[in-house]
């Protein structure tokens, strides 16, 4: 295996969790909740997972059960931004808080242990390809999920009806309630699913990336999903594409922290947040007048009788 | 059936005061089945939290010196979320004015009487810088200043971080990730029983004090009301938006970064690799809960800081992991947010025929 290869595979790996968090956190914004939570949920998906996956023995049971908790976490959240009416940003802040604490609770009995890396598909022939094999037919299962989520993702918001719907009440709750859309429960699924999608990401952390828990381990991964919901302008193409610039930059970071280059490791730690900021300076200066955020974007909405 | 929300024609005042006192109370039920879910009785963990931290009279000093940071923290972001802006990065605030305050503490100006007063601006002037830097992105770019401040904070820690592992590091400190101990003339005067109270509570008793003037009695606290609540009022009342916004972030940060160096002059007397268990993220509750008023803050920075205290003993008495403690604070933050919405809204059931049930 040649460097270039083995950097992409680590891209693939480090890319991943970002995308499908991104993507989740990308359908709650078109239906105009802003979710501060994604950091929250990431670590209570990633301790759930692993305890889980430990506990059953069983890589599938784990996923399943961080989505499981991620969703169960937003169902807070969507309690307070929906069914009182709460300030969104406040609610998501409040998200993150509980939710890195439960998942120290859930967490701390399941220091030390290990899991076994998770089964990659591999395709006689196709694996073994130079260069392109396993990148493109090595890939676990999540990897080709986080695809077809985005994919999915852009042929739902943009060719269904229901994908309309949603943008409508993203745009304009008043006018879309107006018409009889379901606002509230637009909201409600998107929540969920973007809660399911942050825990999804927190499983792939803790079985995939790093196959062990660890107190803190998302890093600030669910600000960056939220960063990049931005950086893609709310498109799922894009966003698959930032997240992958993004796994990228994390990589070569840690490559350079190996390597020889000569610079204190603290400041290439900084540089995924660097980058990140960057990253909304250079789009909000280019689109200066519209960042194509949803226009209801963070604010409640409370049916007028 | 469905839940619906109305708008209450007249909010009732004793509500909205009681608020912040309900929200408490639920949120210690909802805390209580949390202890009962880890296996450890709720009784037992009253006690360790609350009661036995405050009939001891050193756990009382403690907490007033846990509540003296998350005080002033939340005074200076109570202007923020009264303009409704959202400076989520006081963390980072509070470590680049601590570090900033630093360097001269290291740079060995002697005993001079004026060394004390010049970390304490230099500490709220590098947090204010610090917080400027979202600021001027959001009024010159137009970037959420919500993820950038949040961004900061990490950038923030990696540079203490750097700073105390590589060139600030104590060369007689066997190896320790540690600055040299601060000067006597680098220390803030204490006073009280043990000689544990130190100067920066009195500050931050002022600063509730001026802020309270600033809020109620000034035009600046006006508008910052009227930014919040009404921006398009506050544009045709010639209220800059730009402005208020730098304003505010400066305000924040200088507190932050005056909260920073106080708990190093006044507590530490060095810096370290971690210098703060969360309390740039704490005083955002702390603010919430004192319903952003100044004295409402007082009282809910000693409330949170009981939860940092308590949270301590309980990791030894009850060897439960101070995470509870976080997820606590998290829950609190959530009930103090919907019962301040349940001041503004009544919920009604209603059926599914679309009629009250």
């Amino acid at each position: 295996m040649t460097l270039a290869e083995a950097v992409l595979l680590t891209v693939i790996t480090a890319s991943t969790p970002l995308l499908i968090a991104a993507i989740g956190e990308l359908l709650a914004e078109r239906a105009g909740v802003l979710n501060l939570g994604v950091e929250g949920m990431m670590a209570v998906g990633a301790a759930c997972a692993f305890a889980a996956a430990v506990s059953l023995d069983s890589t599938l049971g784990g996923f399943v059960a961080g989505a499981g908790a991620g969703m169960a976490l937003s169902l807070v959240f969507a309690f307070a931004v929906l069914g009182v009416a709460a300030n969104q940003v406040a609610s998501g802040l409040a998200l993150t808080i509980l939710g890195l604490g439960l998942s120290g609770v859930i967490g701390a009995p399941f220091v030390g242990a290990r899991r076994d890396p998770i089964a990659h598909l591999s395709l006689p022939g196709l694996t073994d390809l130079p260069f392109i094999g396993r990148p493109l037919f090595g890939q676990d299962p999540i990897v080709y999920l986080s695809f077809a989520l985005a994919a999915a993702m852009a042929w739902f918001l943009f060719r269904t009806r229901g994908g309309l719907t949603l943008r409508a009440i993203g745009e304009d709750h008043a006018s879309a309630h107006a018409l009889g859309l379901p606002v509230l429960k637009a909201r409600f699924l998107a929540i969920l699913f973007g809660g399911a999608c942050a825990g999804l990401a927190g499983a792939y952390l803790s079985l995939v990336y790093t196959r062990f828990w660890s107190p803190g381990m998302t890093g600030g991964r669910g600000w960056i999903a939220l960063a990049l919901v931005v950086f893609a302008a709310w498109r799922p193409g894009r966003a698959l594409a930032g997240a992958y610039l993004f796994g990228l930059a994390t990589v070569l970071q840690l490559h350079a922290q190996a390597g020889a280059i000569r610079l204190p490791s603290q400041l290439l730690s900084a540089m995924p947040y660097l980058v990140t900021i960057l990253a909304l300076v250079i789009l909000a200066a280019r689109d200066r007048r519209s960042t194509g955020a949803p226009a209801s974007l963070g604010i409640p909405f409370v049916p007028d009788r | 059936m469905r839940i619906e929300l109305v708008r209450r024609a007249h909010p009732s005042a004793l509500a909205r005061a009681l608020a912040p006192l309900a929200a408490l109370a639920v949120a210690l039920a909802l805390g209580a089945l949390l202890i009962s879910a880890l296996g450890r009785s709720p009784a037992a963990a009253f006690d360790v939290y609350i009661r036995s931290q405050l009939t001891d009279p050193w756990a009382l000093t403690e907490l007033v010196i846990k509540a003296t940071p998350l005080v002033l923290i939340a005074i200076g972001l109570s202007f923020c979320f009264r303009a409704s802006l959202w400076n989520i990065g006081a963390e980072g605030q509070f470590v680049v004015g601590a570090i900033v305050a630093t360097w001269l503490a290291l740079s060995g100006f002697g005993a001079s009487p004026w060394l004390l007063p010049a970390l304490l601006i230099l500490g709220a002037a590098g947090g204010a810088l610090y917080a400027l830097i979202p600021a001027i992105l959001r009024v010159r770019f137009g970037v959420s200043e919500i993820l950038t401040s949040l961004m900061l904070v990490y950038v923030a820690e990696l540079l203490l971080d750097y700073l105390v592992r590589g060139p600030w590091r104590d060369p007689r400190g066997f190896n320790f990730p540690q600055t040299r101990l601060f000067s006597d003339a680098a220390m803030l005067p204490t006073f009280g029983d043990g000689g544990r109270l130190h100067l920066g509570v009195l500050i931050a008793l002022v600063a509730v004090f001026v802020a309270w003037i600033v809020m109620s009695r000034t035009l600046f606290g006006y508008r910052l009301r009227v930014t919040g609540d009404a921006p398009r009022a506050a544009r045709f009342a010639g209220f800059r938006p730009a402005s208020t916004t730098l304003a505010v972030f400066a305000i924040s940060g200088a507190m932050a970064g005056l909260a920073g160096i106080i708990e190093i002059t006044g507590q530490m007397h060095q810096l370290r690799p971690a210098i703060s268990p969360g309390y740039g993220f704490t005083a955002i509750i702390v603010a919430f809960l004192g319903r952003l008023h100044p004295v409402g803050i007082l009282a809910a920075g000693l409330v949170l800081a009981l939860t940092f205290i308590g949270g301590e003993s309980a990791q030894i008495a009850l060897k439960l992991p101070f995470d509870v403690t976080r997820a606590f604070q998290g829950l609190l933050l959530f009930c103090v947010l919907a019962a301040d919405s349940l001041v503004t809204y009544r919920i009604r059931l209603v059926s599914a025929a679309g009629r009250p049930a």
